[in-house]
């Protein structure tokens, strides 16, 4: 069996791995990027609408123009990219880690590294993880891979289309399926709020009069061999009235309903599991509770925006590097989820430092205060002019605010 | 003549209402910001979509799943002409390879924009 060595091994060569990566490198060390697609740039292919880039080249690009960017810093770098190599595991060996991954082309190998960089991404929420009920016909989609499909290899999947879920991946398709000649007859959402940006309401489903039922659950799927409508219900003070609900013809279902961080490997690996996010504890050094396996982008946590998975992506990779040269975080404050917030990244910040501090928040409101307290007292209290939950936020902190925070101090972070 | 709209030049997004003043100019109310008066403007008077879409390869080996070029158009495009815009784009066929940023279309429709490819493809 073929054996190489690394300082570090990037599992996942999407926006985060090539990012980890390319710091990694930079930091002077020997990095691999394992891929299980034939081409570097993971999810990015796809994404074909534009709205990437803006933070990170200034300028708005598409998924497959943003990838392409990054390909290229990889190509003039000595960074190597297994590609059409899929990890089968992560072991420790002593202080190295031994990932075994499996291609056609080279049959199995074993890649040996002092640290492992976890960058896989994210999976689509699928049918049987939100139980709708209803006959099992053909037709139903997850929305990214109908996007694949369209967009990638060319098959259009159906002519009459409902998208459950508006979160920005059915918006999106909501659109594509609309600019190839079909017929989208609505998105029906079970929140009372949309779960994608307000831009992607106004250009995805104004534009085309698609109608978009807020505060409705789908209870029935339809349809022997093809998918023939399906069954909404509105939800009215908490229950549903299922003298109200309706039926709306289609031949093909596209969900939208949530991304899961996939982190198969990194549980096998030992590595402990965050249950609001669905991705690994890691502490101020975006390392998760196995020592020298560092974890960032999707599968740390669902980011909105590629430009924020390769921000954190780079604090990952540079994160691994200095701990590869013996860095350690002097000492840490446990961060915690305060009212209105679902989770905060990493849980843990380094006081004496900046550290950069990823949120989520449970609500939707205008004129908000961002509240962060220490041992209950407030150290810093900020105006938000609008937060919601598919709106990541992000924050820095502990510069000076928490020199003389004491050894079992915990930060805390409200939205109010 | 009386439009609502929700504005998108932010996540906040403002709910405006444009009203013809008097002297035929837009008047705008329910804006936070200046921006929100100009989107419900360029919204109201002369909408644009950046374009995105796929075209078909020509010489795509069996073994490759991707058939389609990825493209957009080069700048926001009248969004009532999107939809002669996506004929012309759905009957190009480009031979492979192509490389990113080469104009597909030129001048599309007469309009001053380009259709570009945004990947790079052998």
């Amino acid at each position: 069996m073929k054996e190489l060595c690394f300082d570090a091994v990037v599992i996942g060569g999407g926006a985060a791995g090539m990012a980890a990566a390319l710091e990694l490198e930079a930091a002077g060390r020997s990095a691999a990027v394992v891929e299980r697609e034939d081409s570097l740039g993971g999810i990015l292919g796809q994404c074909v609408h534009s709205g990437f880039g803006l933070i990170e080249f200034d300028e708005e690009l598409t998924g497959p123009e943003f990838a392409e960017r990054f390909e290229e810093r990889m190509r003039g770098r000595p960074i190597s990219a297994l590609c059409g190599c899929t990890v089968l595991s992560i072991e420790a060996e002593g202080a190295e880690k031994v990932v075994t991954c499996a291609s056609p082309a080279k049959g199995v190998s074993r890649l040996r590294a002092k640290a492992v960089v976890l960058a896989m991404g994210c999976r689509e929420r699928n049918r049987g993880n939100i139980r709708i009920p209803g006959t099992r016909p053909a037709g139903v989609y997850t929305a990214g891979l109908a996007q694949r499909l369209v967009n990638i290899e060319g098959y259009v999947p159906g002519r009459e289309i409902v998208v459950i879920g508006s979160g920005d991946i059915g918006l999106i398709m909501a659109r594509r399926m609309s600019w190839i000649g079909c017929k989208v007859h609505a998105v029906v959402e079970i929140l009372p709020y949309p779960s994608g940006l307000t831009r992607n309401i106004v250009q995805c489903l104004n534009d085309f009069g698609i109608p978009l039922y807020l505060s409705h659950l789908t209870t029935n799927i339809f349809g022997r061999r093809r998918v023939e409508g399906i069954e909404a219900t509105p939800i009215e003070n908490g229950g549903l009235v299922p003298e109200k609900a309706f039926r709306i013809p289609c031949d093909t279902v596209l969900l939208a309903v949530g991304l899961v961080p996939e982190n198969e490997l990194s549980r096998e690996a030992g590595v402990s599991l965050n249950p609001m996010t669905n991705g690994p504890w890691v502490d101020s050094y975006l390392m998760t509770s196995v020592p020298g396996v560092f974890a960032c982008g999707n599968v740390l946590h669902v980011h909105d925006l590629a430009d924020y998975v390769v921000e954190e992506s780079r604090r990952a990779g540079r994160f691994a590097a200095a701990w590869l040269g013996g860095a350690r975080p002097e000492r840490e404050l446990r961060v915690k989820a305060g009212s209105n917030v679902r989770y905060v990244a990493p849980s843990r910040v380094e006081p004496g430092r900046d550290n950069k501090l990823y949120l989520r928040t449970m609500i939707v409101k205008n004129d908000a205060v961002l509240e962060v307290k220490l041992d209950g007292k407030v150290l810093r209290s900020t105006k938000r002019n609008h937060v919601q939950p598919s709106e990541m936020i992000s924050i820095s902190l502990g510069m000076t605010e928490l020199e003389f925070a004491g050894p079992d101090a915990v930060v805390e972070i409200s939205i109010l | 003549m009386r439009h609502e709209l929700t504005c998108i030049t932010c996540p906040i997004g403002c709910r405006l209402v444009a009203e013809d003043g008097p002297g035929g100019e837009l008047a705008v109310s329910g804006n936070r910001c200046p921006r929100g008066a100009a989107y419900a403007r360029e919204e109201l008077l002369s909408p644009r979509r950046t374009v995105t879409a796929t075209c078909r390869a020509l010489g795509v080996t069996s073994s490759s799943l991707a058939r389609r070029i990825p493209c957009r158009t080069s700048a926001p495009f009248p969004r009532e002409r999107v939809d002669e815009l996506l004929a012309a784009i759905y009957a190009l066929e480009e031979p492979l390879p192509v490389e990113r940023g080469r104009v597909l279309i030129r001048d599309a429709l007469g309009l001053g924009i380009d259709v570009v490819a945004t990947r790079t493809l052998s």
